[in-house]
C-alpha cells in the first residue's frame, strides 16, 4: 500500500525521492518561452511543469478604483495534466489555485497598477495572468505562483497607436513594485514538509500557502486540507515559509 | 479567408519568410514531454507549438459508452489562452469543438481499437502557441503521442496544411498566410498507404489545384513521417 509507505516513511523524517523534509525538488525557471504572450515563463519543481502566459488587453477600470489597471488570474488543469483531471469549466481545485497565486501579486503590489491607466475611468490594460498547467506532481500553487511572478518579470506592455494594440512595438516594461514568493507547507503526522509531490499531497492532514515579500513580510495566507492547526503549528510553518522564500527568490 | 490585404505575401517566388511555395518550416519533434501521460510528444512547425498527451487504454465510465468489441477515441483540441495575439477566454468554442472531432476522424482510422475493448484512449492537444495550421501541427503531435504510448498502430499519422496566396499554391502556411489565403486545405493522411483521413477546406480553388495542394501535399509529407519516425526512435535512444 503505497500511501501508508509514504506516510510510514514520513513519521521517520524521511521521503520517498530521499529529500529532507524541508527541501525543494529541484526548480528550473525558463523565460519569454510564448512569443504571442507579453510574459511568460514555464516553471519545473521535480516532475511538476507549469507554464503561464501573460496577455494584455484593453479593459475598462473599475469603478471604485477609476485609476488603476486590472488584474486578472486564471488556471485551468487541463486533462493532459493528470489522469485525475477532466475537461470542463475550472473547478474548485483549478478556482483555488488561480485565487491564491491572483492574492500574491495582488497584496504585494506586485504590478504597479496606477501606471496601467490609459485614460481614467474610461480604459486602463488588463494584464491577464493564465496559468496552465501542464504535468501535475504536486506544489501546482508553488510552480505557479513563481511561473506567474517569473513571467510578469519579462512582460511588456505594447504600444497603442490611436486606440490599437500594437503588439509588436513596446510601450514599456510592466511596471513592477514587489516581487511575492508563495511557499506552501504541508502537515501530515506531526511533519512539515515543503514542496509535497502528488502522492505525498494525497497523506496530508493540511497545508498553509504563503506569499512572502522581499523584506520578509507576509501578504497573502491560504489554509487548505481537512486538519486544524495549532497556534504553535501556524507559527512554525510561518517561519519555515519565510525561510524557504529566500532560497526560492535567489533563483529568479 | 476572405480577409484582404495590400501587403504582397509572395515576392519573386518567396514568401513572407523567405520560403519556397512547396518548402515547409523548420520543425521540431520530441517525444515523452510529459511523465503522466501514457505518451506525449511536442511539436513545432516554426512559431507554432503543440504539445499532445495519451492517456490509455483506460477504462471508460460510465459504463454503457463502452464498446464491448474496441476501444473508443475520444479528443481535445485546446488552445492556450496565451497562444494568440488576443487572449483567447478559455472553454471550448465551437471551433475547438469541430477541429477536436475532425482530429479524432483523422487518428482513428491507424489505431488498431479492436484489441481494446470496453476502454478509452484519450488524446488531449494543447496549442501553446500559434502560428497557423495548428490543428495539423496537433495531429503530427498526437500521431507521435500514441505511438509513445504504444497503442498498435497501422502507421503514423502525417498531417500538413495546404493553400493559395497570391495566385500561387503553398504548403505549411504560417498565420500570416492563413488570414489572407485564398484557400486553406488541412489534410492528414497515413503516409505508407497513402490514405488521407483528413481534408477541409475553405477558400476558392479550381479541382486542378486542390488535386496539385494534395500532390504536394503528400510530397511534401515523406519530410514529415521521416521526422516523426526520427523523434520516437530518438527517444529510445536516450
Amino acid at each position: 500500500m503505497r500511501p501508508e509507505y509514504v506516510l510510514k516513511l514520513l513519521e521517520n523524517g524521511e521521503r520517498v525521492d530521499g529529500r529532507k523534509l524541508d527541501a525543494f525538488r529541484d526548480i528550473h525557471i525558463e523565460t519569454n518561452i510564448i512569443k504571442r504572450a507579453e510574459g511568460s515563463a514555464r516553471v519545473k519543481i521535480g516532475k511538476t511543469d507549469v507554464i503561464v502566459g501573460i496577455k494584455t488587453e484593453i479593459g475598462e477600470p473599475f469603478s471604485d478604483m477609476p485609476n488603476m489597471g486590472i488584474l486578472k488570474t486564471g488556471a485551468e488543469f487541463t486533462p493532459i495534466a493528470s489522469p485525475d483531471f477532466e475537461s470542463g469549466p475550472p473547478g474548485e481545485d483549478a478556482t483555488e489555485l488561480a485565487r491564491i497565486v491572483d492574492r500574491g501579486i495582488r497584496e504585494s503590489d506586485c504590478i504597479d497598477l496606477e501606471k496601467l491607466c490609459i485614460k481614467e475611468g474610461k480604459e486602463a490594460w488588463e494584464v491577464f495572468v493564465d496559468i496552465h498547467i501542464i504535468n501535475h506532481d504536486g506544489s501546482l500553487i508553488d510552480a505557479s505562483a513563481l511561473a506567474a511572478v517569473a513571467a510578469l518579470r519579462v512582460t511588456k506592455i505594447p504600444k497603442l497607436e490611436n486606440d490599437k494594440i500594437i503588439r509588436d512595438k513596446t510601450e514599456m516594461k510592466l511596471p513592477l513594485l514587489h516581487t511575492p514568493i508563495t511557499v506552501t507547507v504541508g502537515k501530515t503526522s506531526g511533519k512539515f514538509i515543503i514542496d509535497p509531490s502528488k502522492e505525498e499531497e494525497e497523506i496530508l492532514d493540511s497545508k498553509i500557502s504563503i506569499a512572502v515579500m522581499e523584506d520578509g513580510k507576509i501578504c497573502a495566507v491560504q489554509k487548505s486540507g481537512e486538519s486544524s492547526l495549532s497556534m504553535e503549528d501556524i507559527n512554525e510553518i510561518i517561519d519555515l515559509a519565510v525561510k524557504k522564500s529566500k532560497e526560492i527568490r535567489k533563483l529568479l | 479567408m476572405g480577409m484582404k490585404t495590400d501587403e504582397k505575401l509572395i515576392v519573386k517566388g518567396e514568401r513572407l519568410d523567405g520560403r519556397k511555395p512547396d518548402e515547409i518550416r523548420e520543425t521540431e519533434m520530441k517525444v515523452g514531454v510529459i511523465p503522466n501521460a501514457n505518451g506525449s510528444a511536442q511539436v513545432r512547425f516554426g512559431d507554432t507549438i503543440a504539445i499532445a498527451g495519451v492517456y490509455g487504454p483506460r477504462p471508460l465510465f460510465p459504463k454503457h459508452l463502452q464498446e464491448s468489441d474496441r476501444a473508443i477515441i475520444k479528443c481535445r483540441y485546446n488552445m492556450a489562452p496565451f497562444s494568440v495575439e488576443e487572449r483567447i477566454r478559455p472553454g471550448p468554442s465551437r471551433r475547438a469543438v469541430e477541429i477536436s472531432k475532425v482530429t479524432r476522424l483523422a487518428l482513428e482510422p491507424v489505431l488498431f481499437l479492436e484489441e481494446y475493448p470496453e476502454t478509452v484512449v484519450d488524446v488531449y492537444i494543447e496549442i501553446l502557441q500559434a502560428d497557423g495550421s495548428t490543428r495539423v501541427t496537433g495531429i503530427n503531435a498526437a500521431s507521435l503521442a500514441l505511438a509513445d504510448a504504444g497503442v498498435p498502430m497501422k502507421d503514423l499519422v502525417v498531417a500538413l496544411s495546404g493553400g493559395k496566396v497570391d495566385d500561387t499554391l503553398i504548403i505549411d502556411l504560417c498565420g500570416k498566410e492563413d488570414n489572407y489565403s485564398e484557400a486553406d486545405i488541412p489534410i492528414a493522411f497515413l503516409p505508407r498507404k497513402k490514405e488521407i483521413t483528413l481534408l477541409q477546406m475553405d477558400g476558392q480553388l479550381t479541382p486542378q489545384e486542390i488535386k496539385n495542394i494534395l500532390k504536394n501535399v503528400l510530397k511534401a509529407g515523406e519530410g514529415v513521417y521521416k521526422k516523426q519516425k526520427d523523434a520516437l526512435m530518438k527517444k529510445y535512444e536516450e
